[in-house]
């Protein structure tokens, strides 16, 4: 029996062996190779494959699933990272931090697919658009159940006023969920002062009771399976949902949101930027950025990508949000420290209430 | 004859415990659907796909060197060890298993973090680090399994080869090695299992472009895992309990 | 065997625990005991005494308590049973306990969350039998479920082991004597399978006490424990000093767990050795 069973496990790790080839050494800095750190599943994978079949550049992909994450991961310097895309706030600190490279995004061949209406959204993360380049964007709403609600949902109100006991989900994300109660307040997403903090906090905290769960893209499942009538989502996460469950639907409620980009930037650590050029312009080719759409259905900045959908893509306002739905909606700016941390600690008091 | 029968519901529900979780993932991988939430209908397609699906191929590829080569480095360092530790005095063992137990005792995110702190100062972060943090946390496992089989084992047969003539390293492997075997494979498939089934120390030593399934699935949480993964997961479950059920066989074989 | 001569054998694992065990836990120690600017600061470490760590702190010993407790009363019935009837081969059963761990881990969580959310597939028989529905999801319940699941095998396989190696004869020898089948369990089986039972205990509280990603699948995002707490200061706030100072606690806290159990555990059982 001892014998079977190593020359077993022995066979098992020899298959296995050939299988992976042995993969993987450890990385070194070739030149005709560029790091890229992206959210997850945020690029069709047979997109890089591509790339590197047309210019013979290899790409080492890496994902993440939030903002601070990737910041967490691209300070330790673990892994040096030559491209990297993120949200609007984390940007502006990547820049302000003077890790990111001016770019002449202007020389590219494809930067005139970039819609300047969202060049100009970017100015106020990245004022003249020297270092980033908008990759998607879109808005933060509610997406609903129409069979399970009571009424019309247009307002942040129904998060708060009990009617949907245990039936919300809320973003885990402090920024989001601040974001939610400040507008329903009626304040700036922005805002500074400690006093409306303090309430959008209180805020809630009492609204802990009701919510059912705090996630963050799996919401779009949990409404998909009705283990809750409601979430608050990023707007690419609609269309899919309502793909999936016919019932569902999505809002930008009348008091106002946030409007995000997540851009690319190419860090300081980047030594061939024309590399790093050349994989940005390849990105912003019509049928490559189509591709990439189609992976994951976000709004793209791109027009050319846009002038590709048919028109039931076009027209749905979860892919190409009407300008009528954006216009009370604001970017997020980065903080200063002290509201940074104000954030965190209150943000934690809440999670533990 | 009712305690026999009620014994065997009692084993039969805990395995029911054990084993539903398991039949919903592989009720998943025939799944016609994007999301793991909708029922699409019945499908194979998702195993004819995940051969196509580079990205999953790749991981699972990294995920079986690193649990293998780990496991193997872990079982020999540990095999010496183990004996090392075994010959020596009760206090310098209580410190040695002090040591050895401190890995399993801390929580996985300090022990990744603590090892990428470290790693980042003197080698670039890739496949290497990973297999040194995996070879790390699967040590203690191999030690563990091995060290109580020494404590049973008849020190005198070897001795008696000794008297006999025999080399160390002859008596060593026709006397000793055949007595801690069932351990030295215990700890091994243990550090296979604890490897393959590592997230949070692989995430954080892990170098650009080098995935496991374990990071792979935690990327795909949020927007919906891939139902490849289901499929893969369900073949490399089967695989292994296929080959579990003949190496039992062939044992109860030879026993008779 | 040269007892002398063979210690030198641990050589390559002592080198090993030096350069990959406890100089990273140095660093770990290092920002523990300095702020963010660097000065020597106790501050991290006593953090835990705040309101939020020390709630999460109490939730996760009551949990890592509970699932543990639960284990114990799953195990040992099962452990009896198995050495009544006279089941030899713990090979066999070794490997239908660990087998289940070939599925990824986060997949098997995934798994059950789909099991009992509120519209999960559990409530849904519930409901086709004329039950009402069960509301366990994002509750402590739920994670101390996902633990219980996670870890039985840890507590099962020392618990087994030895309740197997009771020899038959002491159970003959004392209901000879007229020992009745109460006596037996209390007077001989448990005594003689307390070291099993304390491993196991260490083998589930610790690594209940430390987790965060069942706590983050099942919990919903509402149920903070150390493990959660921990996890995002490294990854969110970024605030590494915190996360380092806490996880110094939480070590300090787990050694002691495992002095008081280890006491009632012979080297010989650790692990779960077949």
């Amino acid at each position: 029996m001892k014998k079977q069973m190593t020359s077993l496990l022995l066979v098992i790790c020899m298959v296995s062996c050939c299988l992976c080839g042995c993969s993987g050494a450890p990385g070194s800095s070739d030149s005709n190779e560029l790091t890229v750190f992206n959210y997850s599943e945020y690029l069709d994978p047979e997109m890089i494959e591509q790339f590197t079949k047309e210019t013979g550049i290899k790409i080492k992909y890496e994902e993440a699933t939030t903002p601070e994450e990737m910041y967490t991961k691209y300070i330790s310097g673990a892994i040096s990272y030559d491209l990297l895309c993120t949200s609007d706030y984390m940007v502006k600190r990547l820049i302000d931090e003077g890790q990111a490279q001016e770019v002449d995004f202007a020389s590219m061949e494809n930067f005139s697919n970039i819609d300047p209406k969202y060049l100009k959204i970017s100015e106020s993360f990245d004022p003249g658009n020297k270092y980033s380049l908008p990759y998607f964007w879109g808005t933060v709403g509610i997406l609903y159940n129409t069979k399970k609600v009571k009424g019309p949902i247009d307002s942040w109100d129904v998060l708060f006023n009990g009617d949907y006991k245990g039936q919300i989900i809320m973003q885990d994300s402090m920024r989001d969920s601040f974001m939610v109660a400040l507008k329903y307040l009626g304040y700036s997403l922005n805002t500074q002062d400690e006093n409306e903090i303090h309430e959008a906090a209180e805020l809630l905290k009492k609204q802990k009771d009701d919510v059912e769960s705090y996630l963050v893209d799996e919401a779009r499942d949990e409404v998909v399976a009705e283990n809750a009538t409601m979430a608050v989502v990023y707007s690419g996460e609609a269309y899919l949902g309502h793909d999936f469950n016919p019932d569902l639907e999505y809002v930008v409620p009348k008091e106002g949101s946030n409007l995000w980009v997540d851009s690319w930037i190419v860090t300081k650590n980047c030594k061939n930027t024309e590399n790093a050029k050349k994989f940005l312009d390849f990105l912003c080719r019509d049928d490559v950025a189509y591709a990439n759409f189609e992976y994951i259905y976000y709004s793209t900045p791109n027009k050319a990508a846009v002038d590709m959908m048919d028109d039931d893509l076009r027209n749905n306002p979860a892919i190409v949000p009407t300008d009528d739905s954006i216009k009370d909606c604001e970017v997020y700016e980065a903080f200063d420290e002290k509201t940074t941390s104000l954030y965190s600690d209150l943000w934690k008091e809440i999670k533990s209430e | 004859m009712i305690e026999k029968t009620l014994g065997k519901i009692y084993i039969g529900l805990i395995l029911v415990f054990m084993y539903t979780p398991i039949l919903v993932l592989i009720a998943l991988s025939f799944n016609d659907s994007r999301s793991r939430v909708v029922w699409g209908g019945f499908t194979l397609k998702w195993y004819r796909t995940l051969f196509d699906n580079s990205s999953i191929m790749s991981a699972f590829g990294t995920t079986a060197a690193l649990a293998f080569v780990s496991a193997a480095v872990a079982s020999l360092i540990g095999l010496f060890a183990a004996i090392g530790i075994y010959s020596m005095k009760k206090r310098s063992v209580k410190v040695m298993l002090f040591f050895t137990n401190i890995p399993l005792l801390n929580a996985d995110i300090v022990t990744g973090i603590a090892l990428m702190l470290w790693f980042v100062r003197f080698f670039p972060l890739g496949f290497v680090s990973v297999l040194t943090a995996h070879i790390t946390f699967n040590i203690p496992y191999v030690i563990l399994c091995i060290l109580p089989k020494l404590e049973t084992m008849d020190i005198r047969q070897f001795e008696a080869a000794r008297d006999l003539g025999a080399s160390t390293a002859y008596a060593f492997t026709k006397v000793i090695l055949p007595d801690l075997l069932p351990g030295i494979l215990a700890g091994f498939f243990m550090a296979v299992t604890m490897s393959m089934d590592d997230f949070v120390i692989t995430y954080f030593t892990k170098g650009p472009g080098v995935n496991t399934l374990s990071t792979l699935i935690y990327g795909e949480i949020r927007k919906g895992i891939k139902p490849e993964m289901y499929a893969l997961s369900s073949v490399l479950f089967l695989l292994v309990l296929i080959i579990l059920i003949i190496a039992n066989k062939t044992d109860t074989v030879k026993e008779n | 065997m040269n007892r002398k001569r063979t210690r030198f054998l641990s050589t390559p694992y002592i080198l090993w625990i030096v350069g990959f065990t406890v100089i990273p836990l140095l660093f770990v120690f290092a920002k523990a005991f300095t702020d963010q600017s660097g000065t020597f600061t106790f501050g991290n470490v006593t953090a835990i005494f705040d309101s939020v760590h020390r709630k999460a702190l109490l939730l996760s010993v009551e949990l890592a308590f509970i699932s543990s407790l639960i284990c114990i009363l799953i195990s040992y019935p099962a452990a009896l049973i198995i050495k009544a009837s006279g089941v030899s081969n713990k090979k066999t059963i070794m490997f239908i306990m660990i087998l289940p761990m070939w599925m990824n881990f986060i997949l098997r969580i995934l798994a059950i969350q789909m099991l009992i959310s509120s519209n999960g597939i559990i409530n849904h028989f519930l409901t086709v039998l004329g039950i009402s529905p069960m509301s366990i999801i994002n509750t402590p319940v739920a994670i101390v479920i996902g633990m219980v699941y996670d870890y039985l095998p840890y507590m099962l396989l020392p618990v087994l082991n030895c309740v197997l190696a009771i020899p038959e004869d002491i159970i003959e020898a004392s209901k000879d004597l007229g020992a009745n089948r109460f006596h037996v369990l209390t007077k001989i089986l448990l005594p003689l399978s307390l070291s099993g039972i304390g491993s196991g205990i260490t083998m589930v509280f610790v690594p209940s006490m430390t987790e965060f990603v069942i706590a983050n699948i099942l919990g919903g995002g509402k149920i903070q424990l150390l493990g959660n707490i921990i996890e995002q200061e490294f990854s969110v706030s970024m605030n590494w000093n915190l996360g380092s100072g806490l996880s110094v606690t939480l070590m300090i806290f787990v050694l002691l767990t495992t002095v008081i159990f280890g006491r009632t555990t012979s080297e010989s059982d650790r692990g779960f050795v077949i």
